[in-house]
């Protein structure tokens, strides 16, 4: 397995600066709600909400688990541990954009969506992704993509942050599968 | 998140079965259930397309209905099939039934019986996941459960903490099952009730208290009543309803000594008022009777989801996924 760096810590902190703006001009007449999934989008949420406020917005923050609704969970030989989600504001009417490190298939976000909606009717959901690596299975793109990276569908691509794995990069695996 | 270790378990029968460390996952996991009840749509996808069969040979409104509710709001299909009590039910007819039933394609079975040891020998016929919802004396896990999980939203830390299990001991899965879950989770037990309905077989780690007394003297955190079951009068366990009230039960006096010490009141349910506890009780601030109702579905639902991944290790779906 051949283990590749795509993207350095500053190039990570530059995706989030560009994410952030691209939202601000979008929301900075509006109110708005950043869901993170578990766990890394949990931590790209929090990093968005951090500059956001920065720049003068207040949105609202949300934390998605999706275990419950995976299309894939009697095909698990062990069970997800189920953390919780905490949805501390009123869905009904909302902006939403969910947040998630990186967009593969695009089933995760399908859960992540019939969990929000099972909240509520938003009056919007958006989706902002800090890596692509294409290989969709449901039609479903991102509003907001920090990089894209073109990979194999045996590949593994991973996020790492300073919170959760002391440092910010994004890591490309290639090759003979992980052993 | 992947990756817990969930041990691949077919069957919840007794608390025995299980592992400190696996009473600590299902717990945990009946916490975010719990909080799902606060949300408009209650009910998640997980079980959809599984079929939950409540098999009752005794009668049960309350677990019957708290297992009915968990299945459905994990989206899972209910089917309830009761048998009457009446019928004389023989070992080559249960077999019968579940082979019957089997071929409706069930995932779950829900099973109830006056007999211990039924659950477990219906568990090893059947490919379905089998939960024991009460059999005979023997076991009542999901009840234990649910107890344990009650019990921790008080204390957080549970060992060390003392629980009191006061009533008809001899003929009480309940009991039983709540013995083995708090001894597992470092809660210090004892037991109080008429000399005739306590057993001699009681776990060793079991403190046994002959009085009220000794009950105030042992000082538990929680003191758990159990149902008296009225028919056990007739043979003659005690002389009557009132010296029972007298002797065992949370009398007016009794009540203001557990109130100003602040202690917790579990009870099972349904409730016996005037013999296990007097009317007050009902409305104190630390009775966590319907807060045990309430964590039930919780806990159940906490259940189904923990055997989850056997159903498809069996090979019962029908579904053309995958």
């Amino acid at each position: 397995m051949q283990e590749n760096v795509l993207y350095t810590p500053d190039e990570v902190t530059a995706a989030i600066t560009r994410l952030t703006e691209e939202i601000f001009l979008h929301y900075k007449d509006r109110p708005l709600a950043l869901v993170g999934i578990q766990t890394r989008g949990v931590v790209l949420a929090d990093r968005l909400n951090a500059s956001l406020t920065q720049k003068g917005l207040h949105p609202e923050a949300g934390i998605l688990d999706i275990s419950l609704y995976r299309d894939d969970l009697s095909n698990m030989a062990a069970l997800p541990k189920i953390m919780g989600s905490e949805i501390p504001f009123e869905v009904e009417g909302a902006s939403i954009i969910l947040c998630d490190d990186v967009l593969y298939t695009g089933r995760t976000i399908r859960a992540a969506m019939n969990v929000l909606l099972d909240y509520g009717r938003p009056e919007r959901i958006e989706l902002a992704v800090l890596a692509d690596r294409g290989h969709r299975e449901l039609p479903i793109a991102p509003t907001y993509c920090g990089f894209t990276a073109s990979t194999e569908k045996s590949d593994y691509l991973r996020v790492h942050f300073e919170e959760t794995d002391q440092m910010d990069q994004v890591v490309h695996y290639s090759g003979e599968a992980k052993s | 998140m992947k990756g817990s270790a969930t041990p691949n378990r077919k069957d919840l029968l007794t608390i025995g079965d299980l592992e400190t460390d696996e009473i600590l996952q299902i717990l945990d996991a009946a916490i975010p259930f719990k909080d799902l009840f606060k949300r408009s749509v209650k009910k998640v996808p997980t079980l959809r397309g599984k079929t939950v069969l409540n098999l009752f040979y005794e009668p049960s409104t309350r677990t019957r209905s708290s297992f009915e509710i968990a299945a459905k709001r994990l989206s899972a299909d209910v089917i309830n099939f009761s048998v009457s009590t009446s019928s004389v039910v023989k070992g080559e007819s249960i077999l019968d039934t579940i082979d019957t039933l089997q071929s409706m394609q069930v995932d779950y079975m829900i099973v109830r019986h006056s007999v211990s040891g039924v659950p477990e020998y219906i568990a090893r016929h059947t490919p379905a996941s089998v939960l024991n919802a009460g059999d005979g004396h023997h076991a009542h896990p999901t009840q234990a459960l649910l107890d344990a999980f009650t019990f921790r939203e008080v204390f957080p830390e549970m060992a060390g903490k003392k629980i009191v299990v006061a009533g008809d001991i001899l003929h009480s899965r309940v009991a039983r099952s709540v013995f083995e879950i708090m001894h597992k989770l470092g809660v210090q037990v004892a037991a109080f009730g008429p000399a005739t309905l306590v057993p001699r077989t009681i776990p060793d780690h079991v403190t046994i208290l002959d009085s009220f007394d000794a009950v105030l003297e042992f000082n538990p955190d929680v003191l758990y009543l159990l149902r008296l079951q009225l028919e056990r009068q007739k043979a003659n366990f005690f002389p009557s309803m009132r010296e029972y009230h007298a002797r065992y039960g949370v009398t007016t006096e009794r009540f203001a000594t557990l109130k100003d010490r602040g202690t917790w009141i579990m009870h099972p349910g349904p409730v016996n008022r005037g013999v296990e506890l007097v009317d007050d009780v009902m409305t104190y601030e630390r009775t966590l009777i319907n807060t045990q109702v309430e964590n039930g579905i919780a806990a159940r639902m906490a259940v189904l989801y923990h055997l989850t991944p056997q159903v498809k290790a069996r090979g019962l779906e029908v579904e053309g996924t995958s």
